[in-house]
């Protein structure tokens, strides 16, 4: 099943043109991984297949099933602890218990921390927090900025592991990462060198 | 084109959250609440010094200067509204959430607007009694105020909202809101006057009320479509 296509699409930022004749369709059970080098657009790409971005946006994007998109500003606010964060999140699609969302956080190894203002945490913690939302939404489609950014070793394969486990249940995750590949035999790569606007 | 909605938490729900989030993150951080009393009490006490201690001259005008402090205020906290869900990337996931994006913006004004605005429509009293406003204009001007506010920070959010992806963005804001402040400013300053002189204040009240109400139905979506904007460049 389709969960989003994009056809002909093409990104300005400012008066430039980054990215041209964009094409793409993500079918559920994939995994992509957005290549290019910095600046290339890959932030802009996301944000544009997420619908945050329209100026500058041509061509058709649909998205026939609900979204999951991660940035790289984490939507946390420092003065409420991780648990008030998830609860209230900005999105509003999280409807577990509190209890459902201190699971979650001990997944995400902030046992503990439920109740601590998010400031006084690590910048790797609290992209530990925004993460836990993965294990929250229900939606099938994830767009992931750099996932794996301020992560140590076993975030990172924790992290894996998630990704590994919503592809397998029908969901497909589209993420840019500057790491070398990491579901080899699974992920499919799209690189934006052979998009770039000339 | 448009992805499949099915709002998992009820409008009031996710309008509730909103609130609650962000009334959170202004109480932990007092300073903002505290700011725009501790300008209003500065301003009140400096009045009196440069006007001389005349108590008739301060209380003739102590509706006029009340009301501009609150003015300014106003849009002195009005203008980092959304600064810091925009800087910490809430206002994207609150722009891509199933909810109506004016709904959820008015969530935060709410909560904006109990800790500055009706704050400081509360401890008004106080601050006319030290200019010697007379007592019969006391409850007037604190209801008037309430009102008012309500009216300044739905205008602030809708100039915040426009302005908050602009770096610097304070002076435009202040060339875009004070225009739409000054009905509020007459509308007040003429209810408490009328107060003060015995007369009825209820025709000015009203005419605050009838603008605060077709602010509070308009500014949302003007807010809504504002945010959108901003986040788009």
């Amino acid at each position: 099943m389709v969960l989003l296509s994009a056809e002909e699409v093409s990104i300005e930022r400012g008066e430039r043109r980054l990215l041209q004749d964009v094409d793409l369709s993500v079918a559920s059970g994939q995994i992509w991984q957005v290549l290019g080098a910095n600046g290339v657009g890959k932030s802009s790409l996301l944000r544009a297949l997420a619908g945050l971005a329209r100026f500058g946006v041509e061509g058709s994007i649909s998205r026939f099933e609900r979204l999951l998109y991660l940035a790289h500003a984490p939507a946390i606010k420092r003065a409420l602890s991780p648990l008030d964060n998830l609860r209230c999140h900005p999105a509003c699609d999280i409807t577990s218990t509190p209890a459902q969302i201190s699971q979650a956080l001990e997944a995400v190894q902030l046992g503990g921390f439920e109740h601590q203002p998010v400031g006084s945490l690590s910048a790797g913690q609290q992209r530990r927090v925004a993460l836990a939302r993965l294990l929250l939404s229900d939606a099938p489609l994830w767009l992931l900025d750099e996932p794996f950014t301020a992560l140590d070793g076993a975030g990172c394969d924790w992290l894996e592991g998630c990704i590994r486990g919503h592809v397998s249940s029908g969901g497909a995750v589209m993420f840019t990462s500057h790491q070398p590949s990491r579901f080899s035999e699974l992920q499919q790569d799209l690189d934006l060198a052979h998009y770039v606007a000339r | 084109m448009s992805p499949v909605d099915r709002p998992s938490l009820s409008l009031l729900t996710a309008f509730g959250r909103q609130f609650r989030r962000h009334g959170q993150a202004l109480m932990a951080s007092l300073a903002d609440v505290a700011n725009p009393l501790l300008f209003f009490f500065m301003v009140v006490t400096l009045f009196p010094l440069g006007l001389g201690p005349d108590p008739l001259q301060l209380a003739a005008m102590a509706p006029g200067i009340l009301w501009v402090v609150a003015l300014l205020a106003s849009l002195m906290v009005s203008a980092r509204m959304f600064a810091s869900d925009f800087e910490d990337g809430s206002l994207e996931q609150m722009a891509l959430a199933s909810h109506p994006l004016s709904v959820l913006a008015l969530g935060e004004v709410a909560a904006h607007w109990l800790a500055t605005g009706c704050l400081l429509a509360l401890v008004s009293p106080l601050f006319a009694m030290m200019l010697g406003l007379p007592s019969q204009g006391l409850g007037v001007l604190m209801l008037s105020l309430l009102l008012g506010t309500l009216c300044l920070t739905l205008i602030g959010a809708v100039g915040s909202a426009l302005t908050v992806s602009i770096r610097r963005g304070g002076l435009l804001l202040s060339l875009l809101i004070i225009p739409l402040n000054v009905p509020v400013l007459i509308f007040g300053t003429a209810a408490v006057t009328e107060a003060v002189m015995g007369r009825d204040p209820s025709t000015w009240l009203t005419l605050m009320g009838a603008l605060a109400a077709a602010m509070l139905a308009l500014a949302p979506l003007a807010v809504g479509a504002a945010l959108r904007i901003s986040l788009d460049s």
